[in-house]
């Protein structure tokens, strides 16, 4: 595909990684961690591996987020370290 | 302790980079992996098995029996999650009713003075308490589609992207988005703790079930060319049904074990109330 594609993928892929290890609010984390998924599931549909692409999309994307979210209900939102 | 963690981060990083230039360049037609046995795989599997989705052919036919132990992991996930997370002593602490007329929320805090049985009062949790007209709505009839939609994904992963994985993580979604819109303790009554996991034992039973079938028939564990004695279809088509069959397997345990880490994350292993 086109390598403009690739790239801002790929800058948004490392974006996401550190904001979501960098952000100090563990729903916002959570979120990004969304994000980074969706970028990776966007990842491995450029590289034709739509197999891959959903399975990321369904367990990394959606139902992870939603068990991240439900932990951080159950702990703290304010990560101390 | 913090910089010492930092270099021997670098240092593996820096491995693995280096190691790195070993690779073959990606989509190299000379690489072990392009030649080994994907030229196989790419011009034999459609006829061998007739799954057009290479993918499926490779998980539940060539690697059949590493796929059921993929399941058994599943399994052992979930099984795992509910002996950590899983506590059976309820706090005694007070409740929060609403008066349905009224709109009233009560607390109270002998559990001895609930006011059990009566329809006028409603008990409800006190982190979250879903009273939205228009999510309730809204999920009510979005939840069938989401489930048709899991429903395709599994009885489809022969021909197109998916399978027993895919199929069974939207089922749970769609059963997650139940516990989430109204609350855990309506989602519990409509699929109960038990009834989870006898649903993910059944799955891997489906799956080793017909690997067993298999070599009931005079054939090989997972052999589903031996299934054409007890399906009156056509020979060329029951390897595939064979495969439809262990994603339903893959599908059930993948669905259960999705319900049981929301529960017990949501509930803190109470499974008395929660998101």
């Amino acid at each position: 595909m086109l390598w403009q594609i690739d790239l801002v993928i790929l800058a948004l892929v490392i974006v996401c990684a550190i904001a979501a290890i960098s952000v100090r609010d563990l729903l916002g984390t959570a979120i990004l961690f969304g994000a980074y998924s969706f970028m990776m599931c966007l990842l491995w549909a450029v590289m034709g591996a739509v197999d891959v692409a959903f399975t990321e999309a369904s367990v990394g994307a959606g139902v992870s987020s939603v068990f991240v979210v439900a932990a951080v209900f159950r702990t703290t939102r304010r990560t101390k370290d | 302790m913090k910089l010492a963690g930092l270099i021997i981060v670098m240092i593996c990083g820096g491995l693995l980079l280096t190691a790195t230039q070993d690779f073959p360049a990606w989509g190299d037609p000379s690489s072990p992996a392009s030649t080994h046995l994907s030229p196989h795989f790419i011009t034999e599997a459609l006829h061998e098995t007739g799954a057009p989705n290479l993918v499926t052919a490779v998980l539940a036919d060539y690697r059949g029996y590493d796929t059921m132990f993929e399941t058994v992991v599943v399994f052992g996930a979930g099984l795992a999650c509910i002996l950590l997370l899983r506590t059976y002593t309820q706090r005694t602490r007070g409740r929060e009713y609403r008066h349905i007329p009224t709109g009233i929320v009560i607390h109270i805090q002998d559990p001895n003075k609930a006011p059990k049985g009566q329809r006028e009062f409603q008990l409800i949790d006190n982190m979250w308490v879903p009273h939205d007209l228009i999510i309730k709505t809204v999920c009510r009839i979005l939840i069938p589609f989401i489930q048709i939609f899991g429903l395709y994904v599994v009885c489809h992963g022969d021909f197109s992207p998916g399978g027993g994985f895919q199929g069974g993580v939207i089922f749970g979604a769609s059963l997650i988005l139940l516990a989430l819109s109204f609350d855990l303790r309506t989602f519990l009554e409509q699929m109960s703790e038990k009834a989870l996991g006898l649903l993910c034992a059944l799955g891997v039973v489906i799956y080793s079930g017909i690997g067993c079938m298999c070599i009931l028939l005079g054939g090989n564990f997972l052999d589903y060319s031996q299934l054409a004695a007890v399906l009156p279809v056509d020979p060329g088509h029951v390897r595939a049904l064979g495969m439809l069959g262990v994603e339903i397997g893959v599908g059930f345990s993948v669905m259960s074990v999705m319900a049981i880490l929301y529960v017990n994350i949501a509930s803190a292993g109470r499974h008395n109330q929660g998101l």
